[in-house]
């Protein structure tokens, strides 16, 4: 019975394949924009767990400085000596030029099992290793597949690719990694994992439980939410095509439906029919989809890679491999989306009258007395997001907040719109533009899910660049006062550094010491810092709050200055205390701005930071040097002292790295919000083009009266610009509330810090003029249409006259 | 004076078994002031002789004047223009705006031709019963209420022309009558001249001339 009710049916999409079209392709845009970003955030997060892999970190505790710096390699002979089961590690960032590599050295004869990468020298069945290359000068560097080096030093150690090697980094000797990263001393000990005795208690020695992926995961947990709300938003905008094609082509299929049931197919045939037939088409634009989806997350990776880098230092390969769990995934959400786009056609037609007459115009009447329905469904999602806004905590209730704030404006548009163009037609504007008017606001219920689309869209676009722009503006406000220093000095050892304080004196007029200590603050990892008592600090420092004897206070070593993501995660106040140390609790009497940086800090004197940590270096300075002495002072470090290009930088190049290292962070966000503009734009056109062939008994009355088909043709590009502009003003709120949630509530429960909200209304006029230009091209094609149609065309409407 | 004048007119429409002859040289005059009923069966070429009269459709042979205006050496502004200016329609099915009230299709077709008079509407309104109904929409009237409107629609731009196409077509026979009364009463009030398509000999018998069109030919009747 299916099948015969089937043959009967599939005849309208022969007949209306352009419908066929829309609905596939909003199908395939919908499926495309969701499984790319579940493709980006999967290869994401299996990045993390393989780097929480290297050498067994994520199943291996391990042994650290006190102050989480590196252990001294006589302590860790002595560690052996005393028969404890531990391997050295020597890691580090490489720099060869513009490149990085992460270098892991390891000792391939005491490193556990456990940790021990396949690829170890000397294991049966990796015979391609050769161990004496890998132990001796100049060594062996294993490196993942497509990992390129150019301009190598020459002695650099030979170069071998492994499949078990992190992209990015390199697995080599300890010895040859000492001698790359110029250090001897373990950055850290791996202990075996069946040791099970106390560790000496006199090494001074962290002993760190192993770390798994989730550890990075969940510093990126919001930018991967951040992400899948932006594909929920684009999946959401495709399916509003879904919605509106599959409802017309319903409405079309009246007819069809009707006599079937007359002939005696059951109801429940043609529901099945209707419903395989829709399985079928959401299975081929799926399998479209997930091809669009791919290429996309492919085209998208590199810059997803890079915002991971610069804001979380996570190291995610900027390419994509292919996962038959992810491709299922999406396919189910295809079909999901399907059958939630159907579902309200699907129950129309279960409740149709046997003998209804087919009235396509009856779809847009009908939807249009659900108006007052949907204008209250509104307000109550309104009151919803308000009630989340003032009940609920944490990152999932923010995104509920957005969700239920951008769903309610949606919801809202038309009722909003057409009451808008009612007040408008009041207005007196002749009888060509008071038709135009009252046709848009009839037209309201075809039209509205497109309009809702690009409202979402247009919102989400001011939304995020308002938050994008302000964290720009902050970021480089905040750069210009933390980066005050004219020169930044990074030296290889106290040697260095003491030859360098030996050159600039008489040269720069204060050397301020960068130095810290990784440490725990409130059981988080955070680094300490110590600083010297200067003018630079007072003048510039970018304090949010403090007391007013702020920094005399932190010279005598009397009180501590925290991060702003710190004071928010443990609702510190000023005055409230601070463990610094297990004996040490300083009075916090500044709270500073710290972007960028997702680990707790806290600055205190110098003095007292030395005596907390007496182990740690100073090997780096920030110099106040008069401007015109910039570049003489740094040419003459790097001649006279020695130190390597990139160990002196200037502050432009520091602020320049900074800004790049921010817009990259970007990249991502501003990618898809082009790309949901795109479908909602697409989604304009497919309604358009719709309503134009259901139009002509209202066009052509008014074209029989003495108006040109030009001038209608006019009409129709005036009112698809009317439509935009007024979805755009009305998205301009809807996108402030947006970008105000994104940066009260979701960057502050995501990143620890809340940034000023600044407004760019000159980014808005381009967003409007975009709007407009979609429009009028999505509209184009119908006007033109119209312009050229023949007059038996619109004859045929008078046609039962004849 | 002559206000339509039809010479030899021919019209084929393509169909998909080919060209299909629906005028075969028509030839008609309508003056100022007069009534004339057009008959004739389905498919006879009615419709399309009142489209050509409207200037909404150009004839393939022949000429179309109206006004002394030759349809088919006017553009498609020209043309808009003609329709607007000169021409009144009624249709069967009404064919009212569907986004405009009641007072705005009446006055539509008047004020694009700039010639809105207020309370000739109002007086066309009261006359035909729709004085109470100014602010409803057309899905809100009945099919009587409707072909009114149509009416006060064609006649409130004062145009020389009334074209009527089956207007009591879709109505019963008293509302049918009525409807005529109104309509010879409004155009011999404003001096038009009436060409009115019916398939009741009754109503035809009340113009003042009859014409049958059969097999894209005119006759005398």
């Amino acid at each position: 019975m299916i099948r015969h009710a089937l043959s009967g049916l599939i005849a309208h999409w022969r007949r209306h394949p352009g419908q066929l079209a829309t609905l596939m392709t909003g199908l395939a845009l919908a499926t495309a924009l969701w499984s790319g970003v579940q493709a980006i955030n999967a290869e994401a997060r299996s990045a993390y767990d393989r780097a929480a892999a290297t050498l067994g970190q994520d199943q291996l505790a391990r042994l650290t400085g006190a102050a989480g710096g590196a252990v001294e390699a006589e302590t860790y002979v002595a560690l052996r000596r005393a028969g404890v089961e531990v391997s050295p590690v020597i890691t580090g960032v490489l720099r060869l030029g513009d490149q990085r590599l992460r270098i892991w050295g390891y000792d391939p004869l005491t490193i556990p099992q456990a940790a021990a990468p396949r690829v170890t020298p000397g294991d049966e069945g990796q015979g391609q290793i050769d161990l004496a290359a890998f132990l001796t000068e100049p060594g062996l560097l294993l490196v993942a597949e497509g990992t390129v080096l150019n301009d190598l030093p020459p002695g650099f150690p030979g170069l071998q690719v492994s499949g078990d090697v992190p992209p990015g980094s390199a697995f080599t000797d300890i010895a040859t990694a000492g001698r790359l990263l110029q250090t001897s001393d373990p950055t850290y000990l791996l202990v075996a994992p069946d040791h099970s005795g106390t560790l000496p208690g006199d090494t001074g020695l962290r002993l760190e439980p192993p770390r798994s992926g989730e550890d990075i995961g969940r510093l990126t947990d919001s930018f991967h939410l951040n992400l899948t709300a932006f594909g929920l938003l684009a999946f959401a905008v495709g399916l509003f095509i879904v919605h509106g094609a599959i409802g017309l082509a319903t409405e079309q299929r009246r007819t069809g439906i009707r006599t079937l049931r007359a002939l005696g197919v059951p109801l429940r045939a043609v529901l099945g029919a209707l419903a395989l037939e829709l399985a079928v088409i959401a299975v081929l634009a799926g399998a479209a989809g997930l091809i669009l989806g791919y290429l996309i997350a492919g085209l998208l990776m590199p810059g997803v890679a890079g915002t991971l880098q610069g804001l979380y230092g996570a190291d995610v390969p900027g390419t994509l491999r292919f996962s038959p769990e992810w491709a299922a995934l999406a396919g189910g959400m295809t079909l999901a989306g399907a059958a939630m786009a159907g579902a309200q056609a699907f129950a129309r037609i279960a409740a149709m009258p046997l003998l209804q007459p087919a009235q396509p115009r009856a779809w847009a009447v009908a939807s249009g007395r659900g108006m007052a329905r949907q204008g209250l469904a509104a307000l109550a999602l309104g009151l919803v997001a308000l009630a989340i806004l003032g009940l609920g905590d944490g990152l999932v209730a923010g995104f509920a907040f957005l969700a239920a704030l951008l769903l309610a404006s949606a919801i809202a548009l038309p009722v909003v719109l057409s009451w808008l163009l009612g007040r408008i037609s009041r207005l007196s504007w002749g009888v060509r533009a008071e038709w135009m008017l009252a046709d848009a606001r009839q037209q309201m219920p075809s039209l509205s899910l497109a309009l809702m689309a690009l409202l979402l869209a247009l919102a989400a676009n001011i939304g995020v660049s308002t938050m994008v722009g302000s964290f720009r503006v902050t970021f480089i406000g905040w750069l210009d006062q933390r980066l005050a220093a004219e020169i930044y000095v990074t030296t290889a050892s106290p040697a260095e550094a003491e030859a360098t304080r030996r050159y600039l004196e008489g040269r720069a007029e204060a050397v301020l010491p960068n130095v810290w200590a990784e440490t725990d603050l409130f059981g988080r990892p955070a680094d300490i810092y110590g600083i010297v008592d200067h003018p630079t600090y007072r003048d510039h420092w970018p304090l949010l709050s403090a007391t007013p004897d702020v920094w005399d206070a932190v010279a005598r070593g009397t009180g501590a200055l925290v991060n702003e993501q710190t004071a928010r995660r443990e609702t510190l106040s000023l005055g409230d205390p601070l463990p610094i140390a297990p004996d040490v609790t300083l009075p916090v009497v500044g709270i500073y701005s710290d972007y960028g940086n997702p680990n707790g800090q806290a600055i205190i004197a110098l003095d007292l930071f030395r005596a907390l940590y007496p182990e740690v270096e100073i090997l780096r300075f920030g110099l106040r040097v008069p401007p015109e002495q910039v570049d003489a002072v740094t040419a003459g470090l790097r001649e006279e002292v020695g130190l390597p290009v990139d160990a002196v930088v200037n502050q432009a190049q520091v602020k320049a790295f900074s800004i790049g290292v921010f817009e990259r962070t970007f990249q991502i966000t501003g990618a898809l919000n082009v790309l949901t503009l795109a479908v909602a734009g697409f989604a304009i056109w497919t309604s358009l083009l719709t309503l134009a062939n259901m139009r002509l008994p209202q066009v052509a009355p008014v074209w029989a009266q003495g108006m040109t088909r030009r001038v209608l043709a006019r009409m129709e590009l005036g009112r698809a610009v009317l439509l935009a502009g007024l979805t755009f003003l009305l998205s301009v709120p809807v996108g402030l509330a947006l970008a105000w949630a994104l940066l009260a509530v979701v960057n502050v429960e995501a990143f620890g810090w809340r940034l000023p909200m600044r407004l760019f209304p000159g980014d808005w006029l381009g967003l409007l003029a975009l709007a407009l230009v979609a429009a009028l091209i999505a509209a184009a094609f119908p006007a033109r249409r119209l312009a050229r149609l023949g007059p038996d065309r619109l004859l045929r409407v008078f046609a039962n006259d004849r | 004076m002559t206000l339509l004048q039809i010479d030899a007119a021919e019209k084929t429409y393509a169909t998909a078994e080919g060209p299909l002859p629906v005028l075969r040289g028509v030839d008609l005059r309508l003056d100022r002031g007069e009534t004339l009923a057009l008959t004739g069966e389905s498919g006879s070429g009615k419709s399309t002789l009142m489209h050509l009269a409207g200037a909404l459709d150009v004839v393939d042979a022949g000429r179309v004047l109206i006004a002394g205006q030759d349809v088919a050496g006017l553009g498609d502004a020209g043309r808009a223009a003609l329709r607007r200016d000169r021409v009144g329609l009624v249709f069967q099915q009404f064919n009212l705006i569907p986004s405009l009230t009641v007072a705005q299709n009446i006055a539509f077709q008047a004020r694009l031709a700039g010639r809105f008079d207020a309370d000739w509407a109002a007086d066309l309104a009261q006359r035909l019963g729709l004085s109470d109904l100014g602010t409803r929409y057309p899905e809100q009237l009945s099919g009587g209420q409707q072909q009114r409107v149509a009416i006060a629609r064609a006649i409130a731009a004062r145009p020389a022309l009334i074209l009527a196409d089956e207007p009591t077509g879709n109505l019963d026979e008293a509302t049918g009558d009525a409807v005529l009364d109104l309509l010879q009463s409004l155009v011999a009030e404003t001096g038009a001249a009436l060409m009115m398509v019916t398939h009741s000999p009754r109503l035809a018998a009340r113009l003042d001339r009859r014409l049958h069109l059969s097999h894209g030919q005119l006759a005398a009747t």
